[in-house]
């Protein structure tokens, strides 16, 4: 059912409020596979059509925890009047949210058909050099507000490098983009030629939650709900922060800067306590680590809000942010999936406008470089 | 309410570590066939990898005997830990890695001989002492025939299971375990430690060791949203669950997340009624070591606030694992109004055999 509310009140609000917004998480869509078409060879486009998408998972279509609203997770108001899924349609995303909320410029990062994480590690370079390709086509360049992640075959480190090398150059790329249910986690050797690639060009690295990493989501092997699985993507973010910062990333790429994307963020200064007072006692395992853990969070994470944490009492919201850092926060609105969340709702109401700025624009704008 | 034996007590440490040195030791316990296969096949212990015995946390350096070795020795516990800090009770919580065996016969073989030797060893010695039920999860009905015969012996006041088994604690093939829980009055207690049956990460095998014992905090958080989500409060309403050695920063921010989700996919567990920060509530309890939280500062009042509950949290003082140095059972970071509660009243609510047998 669609809900007819939503787009005068927007328009209303935006009139009123109109603070300038970076979103961190804009969600773009193929109108079908065929969009990649131009940007593939035939024998990958032939893979793609007789073999099909081979996550860790075993369905051919849909998802093993079947999401909550139609449309892969979309918002009911969200499908295009011409046609297509939620996210498909340059025209009516404008219309709908970039000038309904003055979104001064948007991160994009595709997820489903992107082949990131695939089982055949020569099909996942070649689709995600695809979908690389057609984000900057079919989004950037119409449309300048939009900036596009370099997806990359993250299995394959050498290949993922290659990748980045290949699209560092284009002004229109904003980060390199991993998912967060990798293989193994993130702070793993064979990743770094990722984290190299990105510090040689400057580049964020953000990691997106969601992907299959083949293992149970949960230590104890799998739960039965969807609700679970959201509420897991926290518990994969905590073990890769964990894992990278224990194995020395940041030691070793001391530049390198992580963007947290949909992953919610009130787990993050818990994790940092926990490692904090573990690591106390137990640093003769990781010798190669020269401050407290905590420490590497502070310099080298920044998180995006959705899906914003809902205290019983907001302000308690406001506690955690400051234990993070005003600096380290950026707004997103993961349109347009069913959890969404409005820019002009979304935020502690008592929090003061200077902290307001920087979540909705500024701390986006330093990191990202955007004017 | 606490019998009248209870009045008197000053603190209930609601997780002591008695620890079997091998499997020599539960040779009495065994009948004669698990003893011969035991002896035939080399099994000389189950000490899990959660905790290398050698490893910092496994021991506070002042608990160690000259040979290095912790929680052995009940003359030893009784001075580091019952006597010096006036201990009322104490629960005593075996990490023998029951958890790990494949095969549900020699696992209830195991269990049995485990409960037995605490009762034998440690239990008689010291009125104080309580014990925890280790149960062979493997199968069912086999765990739930250990509840009811070590449930007689009511020194017995919890059942004991570990943060990171085969299945979520939630799923519907346990609930047997949680109406034999309801029915003895016997709260369940989750403790940090994993069967190993899975990677300790949703993200694999982990380098280090530091990362599995972080990743405990992870597996809490799974059977929390696991028992809530599947409804077991809404069978078991009066089923208490102990986090133990849980850590318990974690807990505000995991709950508001799990509420948000509720409140958006409600639909997916319509028998779920309340929020789960009510359930958790409601019918969570935490251990207090470790606290993992900046010690100075208002950190851990604020997160507290953030629970809003003071009936929540558990005296423990993890022994002999080293969380804390000195006397600082309680880390000056608490409230200090939350002393008496802690260290009192709050295990009394939690575990009604206690107040039973008082001594």
């Amino acid at each position: 059912m669609n809900v007819d509310v939503r787009p005068p009140m927007q328009t209303e609000r935006a009139k009123r409020v109109r603070p300038a917004i970076v979103d961190c998480d804009i969600h773009p869509r193929t109108r079908s596979p065929a969009d990649l078409k131009p940007y593939m060879t035939q024998r990958w486009w032939d893979y793609l059509q007789t073999y099909g998408a081979r996550r860790r998972h075993g369905y051919t279509k849909g998802t093993p925890y079947p999401k909550a609203q139609p449309g892969e997770a979309s918002r009911r108001d969200a499908w295009p009047p011409g046609g297509g899924l939620p996210g498909c349609d340059l025209d009516f995303m404008r219309e709908q949210h970039l000038d309904a909320y003055g979104i001064t410029h948007g991160i994009m990062n595709p997820l489903g058909l992107t082949g990131q994480g695939d089982q055949n590690r020569e099909f996942s370079a070649a689709l995600t050099s695809a979908v690389n390709d057609w984000q900057v086509a079919a989004w950037c360049e119409p449309e300048p507000r939009l900036k596009a992640s370099i997806v990359v075959p993250y299995e394959d480190g050498e290949a993922a490098r290659a990748e980045i090398n290949k699209r560092a150059s284009d002004k229109n790329y904003a980060q390199v983009m991993l998912l967060s249910r990798t293989a193994e986690a993130l702070g793993r050797p064979r990743y770094w030629p990722i984290y190299e690639a990105a510090v040689e060009h400057g580049l964020v690295v953000g990691i997106h939650v969601f992907g299959y990493s083949g293992w149970p989501i949960s230590n104890s092997g799998w739960p039965s709900f969807y609700i679970e699985e959201m509420a897991e993507h926290e518990t994969a973010c905590s073990a890769l922060v964990t894992s990278m910062i224990l194995e020395g990333v940041f030691e070793r790429y001391p530049t390198l800067k992580v963007a947290m994307i949909e992953s919610g963020f009130a787990w993050l200064p818990p994790l940092g306590w926990r490692l904090d007072k573990h690591w106390k006692r137990l640093k003769d395992e990781v010798p190669h680590l020269r401050k407290a853990p905590s420490e590497y969070i502070r310099e080298h994470f920044w998180i995006s809000t959705q899906p914003m944490e809902e205290p019983e009492k907001p302000d308690h919201l406001i506690d955690v942010m400051g234990w993070i850092g005003w600096d380290r926060i950026m707004f997103a609105s993961d349109y347009p999936h069913w959890d969404f969340d409005d820019p002009f709702m979304a935020l502690p109401p008592s929090l003061d406008e200077e902290r307001r700025r920087d979540i909705f624009a500024g701390n986006a704008q330093k990191l990202y470089g955007l004017a | 309410m606490a019998g009248t034996g209870t009045q008197s007590w000053t603190a209930v440490d609601c997780d002591v570590h008695p620890r079997v040195p091998n499997m020599r030791a539960l040779h009495p316990y065994l009948d004669e066939y698990w003893r011969e296969q035991v002896i035939d096949r080399g099994i000389e212990t189950l000490e899990s990898i959660a905790y290398p015995p050698n490893a910092p946390i496994s021991a506070r350096p002042d608990w160690r005997d000259a040979k290095g070795e912790a929680g052995l020795d009940i003359a030893q516990m009784q001075t580091h830990v019952l006597d010096r800090w006036e201990t009322s009770a104490a629960i005593c919580n075996c990490l023998f890695g029951v958890q790990m065996v494949y095969n549900e016969d020699m696992a209830a073989a195991f269990a049995r001989a485990m409960n037995d030797w605490l009762a034998k060893e440690w239990l008689d010695r010291d009125p104080r002492l309580r014990g925890s039920i280790v149960i062979p999860l493997q199968n069912v009905e086999y765990a739930v025939d250990e509840i009811e015969r070590c449930a007689k012996d009511k020194r017995f006041v919890q059942i004991l299971v570990l943060c990171m088994g085969e299945l979520p604690l939630g799923r519907r093939q346990y609930w047997p375990i949680y109406a034999a829980a309801e029915r003895h009055g016997l709260p369940l207690g989750i403790h940090a430690g994993s069967s190993y049956h899975h990677p300790v990460t949703s993200l694999g095998w982990p380098n280090f060791y530091l990362e599995d014992y972080l990743s405990q905090s992870q597996g809490f958080q799974s059977q929390v949203a696991s028992l809530i989500c599947e409804g077991v409060f809404v069978k078991y309403p009066k089923l208490k669950v102990v986090l133990i050695e849980s850590g318990i920063t974690w807990a505000p921010g995991f709950l508001w997340r799990l509420a948000k989700f509720w409140r958006g996919v409600r639909f997916e567990v319509p028998w779920v009624k309340v929020s789960p920060l009510e359930t958790f509530r409601e019918n969570f309890r935490l251990t207090i070591q470790p606290l993992d939280a900046p010690e100075s500062g208002d950190t851990v009042a604020r997160l507290i606030d953030h629970l809003r509950s003071d009936d929540i949290l558990l005296y423990s003082s993890d022994y002999p694992h080293w969380q804390f140095d000195g006397d600082t059972v309680i880390s000056p970071a608490i409230p200090d109004r939350l002393r008496r509660k802690i260290q009192v009243d709050n295990p009394l609510a939690t575990y009604s055999r206690l107040s039973e047998e008082a001594p």
